[in-house]
This record gives structure tokens, sequence and C-alpha cells, in this order.
């Protein structure tokens, strides 16, 4: 009985096939879901597997002809095949389906896994002659690095790979260069810093909230009085004691971020102690105002002008440093647009300032230049809600942008 | 009616009827000069390699060698020999068979590629033309050539104060034509020629002084295997003495007086016969017409740049009388290239990859750098080694002393040199110079099938052991 094998219903959009490549002739035994024959679309190869057991009667339709859907292809005759043998040849085009088999499928993936796989088939065809071609040595390494030996450079004779060459190849998709490392012990600052970094991170629910102050009322300010402010307090007006007096003005007003968390006892302080952290060589550190909520601007200025310099000639004391329940930190001055800065255990938020820059912002439907600075509150959400932090901030907001509101306690 | 040819090669030596040969088989209308005449009168190519240097050299070294072995190595394989003498006549008759089966080789390949062979002097004239001095006739004829070769080869040192009478006081050639056995034979200088020239004569009951000025033994080989040599040898009864300068030499009373001045003053020492071999130096005397137009350098030599060309035009210049090691294959090499060059090919020669014997026994072969030369060149390297005395085939042969020892970059592992001491140093040293003219890895000879039993197998320890992996020692 002989058995019809025919094109397959191609996928849709394919109007036809081309027969690639028969792996049978009339005379061979074939058995049943053995592929016959390789058909190849615009997107895909097809195999077309014998149905039955059988021995090929006839080929219908040449290597290279064009096919559509249902067309005759072959005949096989059934019946029971003879011992099929695992020739060389049956063996290389079983090969070549497993690849192609991994082609197939492959054109339907994404670029990418499509593109890992050409890699591989690549390999899987690489001219084995070539790699026969290495030396030894070189074999060896290019098999236990699997390297691409079409990448490498030859530099032996007649342009040939030697070991050499290889050894360099891998390297290069290594770091090149030297790479010295030296070790430092950390210094106690340093140590400390790095512990209670994490104490904070591991403790507080830490979040960030932003916002943006427009700081041209601050500016023209400190433009019209900078001389008689300097004169008459001997300090310079800076942009500090602006922040620290809007932060004080604030925590009244939302004293559960002046407050901190002991235990399971939320204990509200009924001063401020600010903290304003200053970078020195040694590392951070973050010195505090005491009862700043009493501070005038020009006290708030020289104090922290005195702690900067104690700061950076390391004569801060312990005491100095203690306690604090708020703290502000300046990222501005090396030029940070905007962080997320990290709490001062055990106070629960911290003020993060940043560069002030020129920018394009709607004031009152028209469109103005205005020095800009982002904002940025982290607390410590165990204690402090996101309601309480961004009114917060906006409290500071408003403060600035408006500094008669500081004058007015509103 | 002047004759013109594409090439006129001068010297028929190893780089000069190489070269001649080459030229020929690249289609070139080709003479060559050579001036030697042979035991028997007549011309006799081959220059001194064939003649007075490499061949009967070699001749007489297995000669000696196998007496040698007959009185003292033979006994342990159980063959025992009495009264086992050695005719010196029949032995030189054999290394004069050999020498003139081996000219006369030569002249055969000449005719066979049609080389115009002249017997006589050549003399480089200006304008590419060549004074021919027939030796037969002493006639002087000009030949004109597109291209000239100068191999004109080169001629022993001569010391002051140490005049060759060639009976008492000789050099190579006279060395490889002594009718006896001389007592005591005094050798100025231990390099390759007075080494392999002193072996001879000690195998067969010589006493052999060696005389070198120099404070070190061999200092153009690694250490390492120099300080075996020097051991070995002095086993053998070859009486190595460094440091120590002739100052004269006379004949009196059928002996050779020599002066010497070493560390501990000077001192008079008596020989029958003395052989100066302090080394060798370029032959350009008679060669060169004033107007020729070609330089020498400071050493004498024939000045060359890479390509061999001296700097006139259509003139080049090959083996001894140019710059590079002294060995024939060396010249082989040039004349080969050259021979392409002139016929428009690419060709080049690669000096660091020429391979140095000495053909003592055991035999001294090497190729690349030496240890001190790495050192010296702050080079970062490798080294393994591995000794004959642990091979089959070395012991099994009763032939076992010395080592192969390999050098490879520590980064690549490029092979940058091997060297050999012992058994057949002289073929094992061809799979180096393979290895790193292919800028081979010792790896890569160390994953190389090598046969066993062999004394090649000296090469894949060696190889093995500079990664400190070998199987048949320690590492």
């Amino acid at each position: 009985m002989s058995t019809e094998i025919k094109v397959p219903v191609l996928p849709e959009s394919v109007a036809d096939a081309t027969v690639v490549q028969w792996h049978k002739k009339p005379g061979d035994s074939i058995r049943r879901d053995e592929n016959l024959v390789d058909l190849e679309t615009d997107k895909v190869v097809l195999e077309v597997p014998s149905p039955v057991d059988g021995v090929i009667g006839k080929i219908v339709r040449e290597s290279g002809e064009t096919v559509t859907s249902g067309e005759l292809l072959a005949i096989v005759e059934e019946g029971a095949p003879e011992a099929v043998k695992e020739t060389d040849k049956d063996a290389a085009p079983e090969a070549e389906k497993e690849t192609d088999k991994e082609a197939a499928p492959e054109a339907k993936k994404g670029a990418d896994e499509s593109a890992k796989e050409d890699v591989a088939v690549e390999s899987a065809r690489a001219p084995a002659a070539d790699m026969a071609k290495l030396s030894p040595a070189a074999r060896r390494i290019a098999e236990e690095e699997k390297a691409d030996i079409a990448q490498v450079a030859g530099t032996g004779r007649g342009g040939r790979i030697t070991k050499g060459d290889l050894i360099h190849h891998v390297r290069k998709t290594a770091p090149t260069g030297p790479r010295p490392e030296e070790r430092v012990k950390m210094t106690r600052l340093r140590a400390t810093i790095s512990k209670r970094m994490k104490e904070a991170q591991n403790t507080a629910a830490i979040l960030t909230s932003f916002n943006e102050v427009d700081l041209k009322a601050v500016m023209d300010l400190r433009v019209k009085y900078k001389e008689a402010f300097e004169k008459e307090h001997g300090v310079k007006l800076g942009l500090m004691s602006f922040f620290v007096r809007a932060v004080c003005a604030a925590l009244r007003k939302y004293p559960i971020v002046n407050a901190s968390l002991e235990g399971d006892e939320i204990v509200y302080h009924g001063y401020q102690d600010i903290g304003i952290a200053v970078s020195t060589e040694r590392g951070l550190m973050v010195p505090i105002l005491r009862n700043a909520e009493h501070m005038t601007l020009a006290e708030a200025e020289l104090n922290i002008r005195e702690f900067a310099s104690r700061a950076r000639d390391g004569s801060i004391t312990l005491e100095d440093l203690q306690g604090g329940t708020f703290s502000i930190t300046n990222g501005g001055t090396f030029g940070s647009l905007l962080s997320t800065p990290l709490l001062n255990p055990p106070q629960s938020a911290i003020l993060g300032m940043h560069a002030i820059k020129d920018r394009a912002v709607v004031d009152q439907g028209e469109i103005v230049v205005r020095p800009m600075m982002y904002i940025a509150l982290s607390y410590d959400h165990r204690i402090i809600d996101g309601k309480d932090a961004v009114l917060f901030l906006v409290a500071i907001k408003d403060a600035l942008e408006d500094p008669a509101r500081l004058l007015l306690n509103l | 009616m002047t004759e013109k040819f594409d090439v006129i090669v001068i010297g028929g030596g190893p780089g000069g009827y190489v070269a001649a040969i080459r030229a020929a088989q690249l289609g070139l209308h080709t003479a060559c000069i050579d001036m030697y005449t042979g035991k028997d009168g007549k011309a006799a190519l081959g220059g001194t390699c064939l003649n007075v240097g490499c061949i009967p050299s070699k001749a007489l070294l297995d000669s000696s060698k196998h007496f040698h072995h007959l009185q003292h190595d033979y006994a342990a394989h159980g063959i025992s020999v009495s009264d086992a003498s050695i005719d010196i006549n029949t032995m030189i008759s054999r290394k004069d068979d050999v020498v003139s089966k081996l000219t006369g080789g030569v002249a055969q390949l000449f005719k066979a590629n049609k080389v115009k062979q002249f017997h006589g002097r050549g003399r480089l004239l200006a304008d590419r033309r060549v004074e021919l001095t027939a030796h037969a006739s002493d006639e002087k004829t000009i030949l004109e050539a597109t291209n000239i070769i100068l191999a004109a080869g080169s001629v022993p040192i001569a010391i002051p104060n140490v005049e060759y009478d060639n009976k008492y006081i000789i050099d190579n050639e006279g060395a490889l034509d002594l009718k006896e056995v001389p007592a005591r034979l005094g050798v100025i200088g231990a390099g390759v020629i007075g080494l392999e020239l002193g072996s001879v004569w000690q195998r067969l009951g010589s006493e052999v002084t060696l005389l070198e000025a120099l404070p070190s033994f061999l200092p153009a080989a690694d250490k390492d295997i120099s300080k075996q040599a020097a051991r070995l040898f002095q086993k053998q009864g070859l009486d190595i003495r460094l440091g120590t300068l002739v100052k004269s030499a006379s004949i009196a009373d059928g002996e050779v007086k020599v002066k010497l001045e070493d560390k501990n003053g000077e001192s008079e020492i008596s020989f029958d016969r003395l052989l100066v071999a302090v080394g060798r130096k370029p032959y350009t005397e008679g060669l060169l017409a004033d107007d020729s137009g070609v330089k020498l350098n400071e050493r004498g030599q024939i000045d060359v740049n890479e390509n061999s060309q001296t700097n006139v035009p259509g003139v080049w210049a090959v083996g001894d009388c140019v710059r590079g090691p002294m060995l024939a294959h060396k010249a082989s090499e040039e004349g080969i290239a050259v021979a392409e060059l002139i016929a428009g090919k690419a060709a080049h020669i690669h000096f660091d990859t020429i391979p140095w014997v000495i053909y003592t026994d055991p035999e001294i072969a090497w190729v690349g750098k030496t240890e001190q030369q790495l050192i010296e060149e702050k080079a970062d390297y490798r080294s393994g080694s591995f000794p004959f005395a642990a091979t089959g085939r070395g012991l099994a042969m009763g032939d076992a002393a010395g080592m192969v020892k390999m050098l490879a970059d520590e980064l690549t592992d490029e092979v940058l040199g091997v060297h050999i001491i012992g058994p057949n140093a002289s073929e094992l040293i061809a799979e180096c110079v393979v290895t790193m003219e292919f800028h081979g890895a010792s790896e890569d000879l160390a994953r190389i099938v090598h046969a066993h039993p062999t004394l090649s197998e000296a090469v894949h320890e060696a190889a093995l052991h500079v990664d400190k992996r070998a199987i048949h020692r320690g590492n």
C-alpha cells in the first residue's frame, strides 16, 4: 500500500515553500515520524515526517522546487523497514536537523534570544576543522574558555593562533590593566559612621519626600541686607540660617517630626536641637545647634560658622555631636540636585538641601526664571506619616518663599 | 667577449653553492667561482665546511667515538675486546672518502642544475664585473652579472707570537690530517672547534689540554648546559684551563713550548702538537677591488642589511663573511634567501631560530635564548628540564648523560629557548626549532605525542616540567 506524502498546510501569510533537502532517496527505508524532507518558507523551515514505516517509492518534487500547501511530494511504499542503517549521511542531516530545528522556532522568539541561538548554532557548525588546526595548547584553551576563535587574531607563523593569542583574547574580556588593591583600615570615625548608618537603616522605616523651593525671596533679602547684616553681626548672612529658622517653625507645627521613638514610646522633645551636617576630610560630622528655636539668624550663622571651622580642624567635641532632634544636610555644596539623606538616629527626620539652579518656572501664568532648590525630607515612617512629612516640607517651602511668614509665625 | 650571467657566486661553500643551486633552480643563469683545491689537486666544492670543517670533523668524531666506546663502554654490554687498536691512516682516509663523496656530490648538483663552475679566484670589480683568475692557467678573465653574491667564507684567526707552521703548530685543517696521535695536544681556545677536535684526539689517546683566555666556559651556551658540559668533559679527561692566556709558542726539539699567563702568574707548558682554535674571521683578502665600492664593517665583515644586500646595488653577501653566527646552515639559508630575493620572491631569515650544535660527546645543541639572556632582558619566564638518565631509551642505550632544558614565556608560554646536552642533541633540537618557528608554546610540545622509548621523550618531559607536571621526574 502506498502513502502519499503531501506538503503540509503552510502557515497563513505563507504562499509557498521551497523544497530544501530530501533526507531519503527512492529505495531508502523510513520509519514513522522520521523526517523525510525539509521545506523552507519565508519564516520557518518545516520538517515533513513520514506518517508510516516503509520504503521511499518515488520522489515527486525535487530539491529546489517551489511547492504549495497540499502538493504531492513523494510516495512511500508501506512495509516493514529494513534494518535502518545509521549511516554517517543520515547522522549528518540529523545533526543539521537538530540545529535547524533550533533555528526554526527561534525565528519566532524575540530578537535577543534568536541572537543567542544564532551563536549556539554558529559554534555548533563552527568549522571543527578550524579548531583542529589550532596547536594543542591553543585548542585546549579555546575549548576550556569556549572562545570564539574567529575573533582571535593569530600572531603565529602564517597568522596561526598561538596559545599566547588565546591567553590575551581571554584576558581581553576580563578587565585589563593593573588592578591593584590597597587595604586601609577604617578610622574610628569612619567605623562609627558606618555602624550608625547601618543602624539607622535597620531600625527606622525610612522614606523620602520631595519638594522644591523658590529661593528668590531669600536671595533678595540677602542681597538687600548683606552689608548691613555683616556690619551689625560680624558674620555673613548665609542661606543656612534661613533654613534653620524655617525648619524650627515647621517643627513647631509638626512636632512629630521632632520626636524620636524609644522602645514603644514616642518622645516629643520640647526643644529643637538641629544638627548641621558638615563634611570634613575625616568624614561626615553633625554638630548640634542647641535650642535652635531661640536662635536669631545671626546666632545661627555664628554657631554654624564656628562648628564648621572646629569640625574641619578636628576640635569638635563629643558633646557637640551628641543628641539632636532633627538634622539638616546640604548636598548642594557639592552640586547634588536631588538625594535621599539617611536619618541620624535617634532622630526621626532629616532635611536635605540641594544645589540652587536657575530654572524656568511658572508664576501667575508667566514663565519666569527663579533660583530653585529641591528639598528632600527623609523620615521614619514608624512614627511620621506621609501626610505630616509632606505638610512639613510644604511649611518649609512656604516659609522660605515668603519669609514674612517667619516673622509673623505663620 | 665577457661572459654574462644573471648571478655570479664567489665562493662555493655552504653559502655559495646552495645559493648557486637555488638561483639555477629559479631559472637564473648562474656561475660559481670557488678557489678550493682538494688533496687530489682538483677543484673541491663545499668550502671550509665540506673540506676542512663540519664534515671531516664529524667523520673523525664518529671514528674516534667508536674507538672510545670500544675501549671503555662495550664491556658493560658484555663485549670484551683485547688489543683494540686504531689505524690513523685508515681513519683519515675514510674521512677523505666522505669528503670527496660530498664535494663530488656538489659538483654533480652543479652539473644537474647547469651552474657554471669556475675553479679559481674571484675578485669583485666595479659595475658588477668580476675578475676571474683561473687556477689552472692563471689567466684573468672578466665576467659580468646582474647580481653578484659574495660567499667567501672565513679563515682561522692567528694570535700574536704563535705562528702556524702546519706541522707542529696547526689549525683545524692540520688537526684533521695528523698522521699519528700526538701524545700531548695543546689546544688554544675552548670553543666549538677546540672542543671538537680536542675530543677527537683525546679519545684516540692524546693528553689534551685546552687553554681558554676567557674566564668562562662556553659563554654563549646556557649556563646550566655549560656547567654540565665542563664537568662531563673534565671527567672524560679533557684538561680545560680557563682564564689562561697564551703569550707565545715556539718550536724546539720536536716540541712546542708554550708560555702561559693565568691568575697564578706566568708558566710554561710543552706539547707535541699545538692546535690554534681561537676563532675565525671573515675572508675578504683579494676579494674586493679598491673600486668595487663594497663596504666592510669594523669587524672586517662585509656590511649587509637584513636582506643580505651590500651597499652596492646588485651585490649581496652571505655566510661567514657577514654578520651573524658562523654556521653552515645559516650561510645556506642566507644563500637561498638571496637567490629567492634576486628571483623576485619574498624571503626572510629568522636569526633567533638558528640552532647551534657542538659535536662533542655528549653533543650540545641549542636554539633561542639562554637563561642568562632572559635574566638580563628582565624577561618573565618559566623553565623546565629533564635528564636523559630518566629516559628509558637513554638507559637502554647506556648513553644517558645530560639533559634537556626548556625556557618559556611566563605569560604566553611561548618557547623562548631550548638547550640540550646529551646523546643525539643535534637531532633532537630540530623539533624545538620547528616549535619556535611556529611560535609554539611549551604546552604544545607537552601535548604532542612523542614515541616511546626515545630520547625525544626528554624534550616532551622538559616541556611538561615547565608547567611543573612532568610525569617521570619530581616537580
